[in-house]
């Protein structure tokens, strides 16, 4: 394979602006402070964007060097595990929903998000060997769903709006 | 750009309500077929009472108030818990019926007595990334 500069950078930098996103989103102050791990998911927008505009490969590319780097910078072994399990699943769910063309790009967020809770839960089910987290996993549809709902609105304005010519070599 | 048809945006739709029915069958459920507890809590006034086991029968009066006036008797049998008797003035808990799921609770507000079940062993997940 050819080594093509541009696009090494390109992935650098939408890996960073989901990086940015998911720090913005930290500092956010939670909704709901009693129920831990809830939040938005922002650096989705950018996956969807990246999903729609550039392909499958790039999408997961960017998302899976995210999860890596922002596991080594501010988590730990357990929030990695958690993550990458999410984000996999998310990934799998959103490129063959795109694949089949059925939904539009909120469809598509919303399973994505769905999808990025339960590969957690089940995640933290097999590592802490425990069935218990179905009250959690309820929450999480719904909140997912809604964050989801709004994910899919911005990135279908960015797919709209931005124009093909920024990719162009 | 393919422009979203209606096709798309009312699978969407379908979707989304799937999802939401999903969770309220859950929450349904939560709210219905809860785990049963295993631990009583007690407090007056928001101040620790006493903690006792769900799994052992007993009567307890809670005697509180500045003068020990108030009285509100507490049975624990058959792993439910429930207000016998007491000698507040709307008489609300003793007609509440007894209680053993998890989270549930028994509130006497004249005489600040709160009864809640819980359960010791509780996970608790927290995601720092995602």
């Amino acid at each position: 394979m050819k080594y093509k500069p541009k696009l090494v950078a390109f992935v650098g930098i939408c890996t960073a602006l989901t990086m940015v996103l998911a720090y913005i989103e930290v500092l956010l102050p939670p909704l709901f402070p009693s129920i831990p791990g809830i939040k938005m998911g922002l650096p989705n927008i950018i996956i969807l964007f990246l999903l729609y505009r550039r392909g499958p490969v790039f999408a997961s590319v960017v998302s899976i060097i995210r999860i890596v780097l922002i596991s080594m910078l501010f988590g730990n072994m357990m929030a990695f595990l958690y993550s990458i399990a999410g984000g996999i699943l998310s990934l799998l769910i959103m490129i063959l929903l795109r694949r089949l063309q059925c939904f539009s790009t909120v469809g598509v967020s919303v399973a994505g998000g769905v999808a990025h809770n339960i590969g957690q839960i089940l995640m933290a089910m097999l590592l802490l060997e425990t069935a218990e987290f179905g009250y959690y996993l309820i929450i999480l549809i719904l909140t997912g769903t809604i964050s989801g709902i709004l994910i899919g609105l911005c990135g279908a304005l960015l797919i709209k709006r931005i124009p093909e010519s920024i990719f162009k070599d | 750009m393919k422009k979203a048809s209606h096709k798309t945006i009312r699978n969407d739709i379908i979707l989304v309500l799937s999802l939401l029915l999903i969770a309220s069958i859950g929450l349904f459920y939560l709210f219905v077929l809860r785990d049963t507890g295993d631990t009583v809590k007690v407090t007056i006034g928001g101040e620790n009472y006493g903690t006792y086991s769900l799994s052992k029968d007993i009567a307890k009066d809670i005697i509180s108030g500045k003068n020990n006036e108030h009285h509100n008797l507490l049975i624990i049998k058959n792993g439910k818990v429930y207000m016998k008797s007491a000698n507040c003035p709307d008489g609300l808990c003793v007609k509440h019926k007894p209680i053993f799921r998890d989270g549930e609770s028994i509130v006497c507000l004249p005489n600040q007595v709160v009864v809640t079940i819980s359960q010791n062993q509780k996970d608790n997940i927290v995601d720092a990334v995602a």
